[in-house]
């Protein structure tokens, strides 16, 4: 038995059809209880199937799933039927990017944060409101008792997405799954999510997976980076390590572009191209045709993932090199 | 300096640059069904059109001592009706008459309604507010009903028949097509297109009929099959098609006498439009989802 | 460094050096919320209050806000997508719907919008698309002039002016859409969230290219963004807008170093730290941005304004300058002596 809350090992997902996509590749990572990891990565990088594989939410039919991965030494790509639905909810929920989206429209919340309470934890209803009235206390909802019976059109965007995130925690899970959860809201708000997950995940002692495309609001939030391209996990560390030492040249690259220092009117260091399609299993760097550094090395094979230190990882053959002066 | 990075050059190339019809040719071509129903349909249309050339027997000569006689008989490959006339000469002639009834009305409610709801859709506002509830007033009666009223006002023909239908479905296809065209004139393309001064007849003509039309085609398709069966029904009536004209509706209706003596025989009429109308509505499915660009 | 030059057939300019080339008074745009079987109005949303601005030649003015403070709308307002209630723009020194017809403005001033995908017709070849505007205008031969932009922005015309928008990237989309606006040979190019809905990598790419565009070909930029970090890389003044309204505009340097506006600082304050060690602890602001339906009285952003007084609930704070002859300027009673806040003049925002 580990002490591993989440052990993803040699993850392989591959999606069939009309053409096949290779989304996530040989994907290897831990979480520890009370600890928040950010995935990062940018659209098509796998952050999201990653998620979606952890709850088991791909489509059974177009999608191949390898590798093993365990939630609280529960073996979870066997999961099925009853057992997969207590997962879901108990052990593991998830607060997508559109809480709008995700909420009925025809229910009040209050309903619905009863309802999944009943369904999970087998109590009455008088008990499931109150479980959902202290959620939307613990959520910081002004006023709760009234929003319990306010439906999700009568909220504002930052109010659905505490109610979102109160629906998710009302079973007390384990491991909270957030899929870029503040990506449609506006700055003055993102930041108040961002402070809340950050109290609840101390408050709840759980796990949480984080992803974002914004390293800003993974810096905010995680005390640990995974940053991800091309369905593999090309760093990882902690936080401070990935932004004050990044060793990965796209991880540089991704701090470069999110312009927090950059004198104004400078040209900008972008990465070149864009990403790789993924119809192969990349069989070497996946970053090799836009990197700066690249050389035939990397071209030739898969690259070395160099281990400075336990938990982190860089998967790159200049990892050992010094950060060239910019 | 001048240097823009031709680095996205490099970026992975996806399907080169191929028309959208021949996608929607190719795609067609891999879906069996379609192509069925879309022979038949064929089938169909070409034996009608080229009806006196096949060598049949005349649909309009009787027999009195030939009446009824069932499917197989030799020299009445089908049968003949209660007049004794020749069945396999009535149906494929009746084609005629029955698929012109069937499709004129959607043809000209396609391009009169089609033209109302882009109109009301583009310009939205008080126009778009006028044409619709009237349109609506005429939605507030099914459709079998509106089509005898009208019919039965203006008395029974084939002229009158085609007016009653077209003005039926009129209504359905303006919805859609308004519907359709909201949905594109909330797009950043048409404003892209108004920013660099165009008028809004050429937005229109290049920027919305474009990307309109396929569904509001695809739906009227769908109608083909509904406006048959009521071009039958009103023919049934009495208020469309009169005797001795050979076509599907009349001739279900008087063969219905016959239900008890030769029951396969009376079906016939009915057996072809179901078999029309049904590879219709399967051809414009398939139709509909060859033509979606983006799966 | 290129000569600056112009874009070919560029409208020349009228008014000369110091006129700016877009003055903006007053302008005022109320949708109506419609409602009931007969669609009779309901409520009014003020999208758009009373806002006033410049952009001199060849300057950047970014502009932020978060969702529902009319930036998006004060953009369709410029090139006439919409029309406004009330107020006047002034293009070069012309007075639209005066001396200037709508058809003048919409060769001088061009948009790029946000949604890369829906803002190409999907049944046009990229290459007609860039010269439908230009076959518009009867500007001389459009398709070598689709062709010409194509390569300029980064696009081989060979490999790409047959393709159709869905077979490039959101980045080469985006590239085309600054082709497409360009080949009208506008003096000023209005940027609508133009690289928010880019990945990063491919927002800095665009952004360089945005760059070198402006410095090439003279030109003159609007950027709305909601990405202070992106706003102030870009841009020459910055200005803030609230609820429809402007409460802040400055150079970007002078707005970097102080922000006069509770509602700019709060903005700022939102912005991810981007240092592990010093991370936010407390959110600048609670609650979401009210309902543009029904704006709070006096200043808009009191009631959620620490340092709110009841003169704030009465009175409408106007737009000025910090000191005398200041670029700087904020609406706020707390730079108004006379305001009746007890604050005023104090630096109590630091």
């Amino acid at each position: 038995m580990s002490e591993n809350l989440v052990e993803i090992r040699n993850l392989d997902v591959r999606f069939t059809g009309a053409r096949t996509v290779h989304a996530i590749n040989d994907l290897t990572l831990t979480l520890k209880q009370n600890e928040t990891l950010a995935l990062l990565g940018e659209s098509g990088s796998g952050k999201s199937v990653t998620l979606k594989t952890l709850l088991r939410l791909l489509p059974p039919k177009r999608s191949r799933i390898d590798g093993a991965i365990e939630v609280n030494g529960v073996d979870v790509l066997t999961l099925s039927g009853k057992t997969l639905q207590a997962y879901r909810g108990e052990e593991v929920s998830m607060v997508f990017q559109e809480p709008g989206l995700a909420l009925d429209p025809v229910y009040t919340v209050g309903d619905q944060i009863a309802e999944a309470v009943m369904r999970h934890k087998k109590v009455r209803r008088e008990e499931a409101l109150s479980t959902a009235l202290d959620m939307l206390r613990r959520v910081r909802i002004p006023s709760p008792e009234r929003r319990l019976r306010n439906y999700p059109h009568e909220l504002s965007g930052g109010m659905l997405q505490r109610v979102m995130i109160a629906l998710a925690l009302a079973c007390r899970p384990r491991l909270l799954l957030a899929d870029e959860p503040t990506t449609a809201l506006d700055a003055t708000v993102q930041i108040q999510i961002l402070l809340l997950l950050r109290d609840l995940q101390r408050e709840f002692g759980m796990g949480v997976i984080f992803v974002t495309h914004d390293i800003g609001v993974a810096v905010e939030v995680s005390e640990r980076i995974a940053v991800m391209y091309a369905g593999q996990i090309v760093e990882e560390g902690t936080t401070s390590e990935i932004i004050k030492d990044p060793r990965h040249p796209y991880t540089r690259g991704l701090l470069a572009a999110n312009l927090h220092d950059v004198a104004r009117g400078a040209r900008l260091n972008a990465i070149p191209g864009a990403p790789p399609p993924l119809d192969t299993r990349p069989d070497s760097c996946s970053f090799a045709p836009r990197c700066p550094l690249a050389e035939a090395a990397c071209r030739a094979a898969l690259p070395p993932v160099h281990v400075p230190n336990d938990r982190r990882r860089v998967a790159c053959i200049h990892a050992n090199a010094p950060v060239p002066a910019e | 300096m001048t240097a823009v990075d031709v680095t996205v050059l490099d970026a992975p190339a996806t399907v080169s640059g191929q028309g959208y019809w021949s996608g929607v040719g190719a795609r067609l071509l891999r879906d069996p069904l379609t192509l069925i129903c879309l022979g038949v349909i064929l089938l169909l249309i070409l034996s009608a059109a080229f009806a006196p050339w096949l060598g049949l027997a005349d649909p309009y000569k009787g027999s009195m001592i030939a009446r009824l006689k069932p499917i197989g008989t030799p020299g009445h490959i089908l049968g003949t009706d209660e007049q004794g006339r020749d069945m396999f000469a009535r149906l494929i002639y009746g084609g005629r008459l029955t698929l012109f009834i069937g499709l004129t009305p959607v043809v000209l409610a396609f391009f009169i309604g089609g033209t109302l709801g882009i109109v009301a859709g583009y310009a939205g506002g008080w126009i778009n507010t006028g044409i619709m509830r009237t349109v609506d007033v005429f939605f507030a009666f099914p459709s079998v009903l509106l089509a005898i009223a009208i019919s039965g006002a203006l008395g029974a023909g084939i002229v009158n028949s085609l007016v009653s239908l077209t003005i039926v479905f009129i209504p359905p296809i303006t919805r859609v097509s308004e519907a359709v065209t909201s949905g594109v004139r909330a797009l950043d393309y048409i404003d892209a297109a108004r920013a660099s001064g165009a008028n809004a007849l050429t937005v229109i003509r290049v920027h919305v009929i474009g990307n309109v039309l396929s569904p509001i085609f695809v739906y009227a398709t769908s109608l083909t099959s509904v406006c048959m069966i009521l071009a039958a029904g009103l023919s049934f009536l009495g208020i469309g098609v009169r005797p001795p004209e050979p076509e599907w509706g009349l001739m279900l209706n008087t063969l219905r006498s016959a239900i008890y003596v030769n029951p396969w025989l009376s079906a016939l009429p009915g057996l072809m439009i179901f078999v029309t109308s049904l590879c219709l509505n399967l051809l414009s499915d398939g139709v509909r989802s060859a033509m979606n660009v983006r799966d | 460094m290129s000569v600056t030059e112009t874009l070919p057939d560029t409208a020349p300019d009228k008014g000369g050096p110091a006129q700016p080339l877009l003055i903006v008074r007053d302008l005022q745009k109320y949708f109506p919320v419609r409602g009931g079987i007969l669609g009779g109005r309901k409520a009014v949303v003020q999208a758009v209050d009373g806002v006033s601005f410049e952009v001199k030649k060849g300057e950047t003015l970014g502009i932020v806000g978060e969702s529902g403070c009319g930036k998006s709308t004060t953009a369709r307002l410029l090139i006439g997508l919409i029309d406004k209630d009330r107020g006047e723009i002034i293009y070069d020194g012309q007075d639209l719907g005066g001396t200037l017809s709508l058809r003048d403005l919409r060769r001088g001033v061009q948009m790029v919008f946000q949604d890369s995908y829906a803002s190409l017709n999907p049944r046009l070849t990229i290459e007609e698309s860039i010269a439908f505007g230009a076959r518009i205008q009867g500007l001389p031969d459009p398709v070598g002039r689709a062709r010409r932009l194509m390569e300029r922005v980064g696009l081989s015309p060979d490999r790409f002016a047959q393709r159709y928008p869905h077979e490039v990237s959101g980045g080469q989309r985006q590239r085309i859409n600054i082709a497409r606006a360009l080949a009208m040979s506008p003096r000023l190019v209005v940027l609508d969230e133009a690289v928010s809905a880019l990945d990063k990598s491919v927002e800095a790419q665009v952004l360089n290219l945005l760059a070198d565009l402006r410095r090439e070909f003279g030109l003159t930029y609007i950027f709305i963004s909601h990405d202070l970090n992106v706003v102030r890389y870009i841009s020459d003044r910055i200005l803030v807008m609230y609820l429809g309204e402007v409460v802040e505009v400055a150079p970007v340097d002078q707005i970097w170093s102080r922000q006069a506006h509770p509602y700019t600082r709060s903005l700022f304050s939102a912005m991810p730290s981007m240092d592990p060690d010093n991370r936010t602890l407390e959110p600048p602001l609670s609650g979401d941005p009210p309902n543009p339906i029904n704006p709070p009285s006096g200043c808009r952003f009191h009631t959620r304004c620490r340092l709110a007084e009841s003169a704030c609930k009465t009175r409408v704070p106007t737009l000025r300058p910090l000191s005398v002859g200041s670029e700087h300027l904020a609406a706020c009673h707390l730079h108004d002596l006379g305001s009746g806040h007890s604050k005023a003049g104090k630096d109590v925002l630091a």
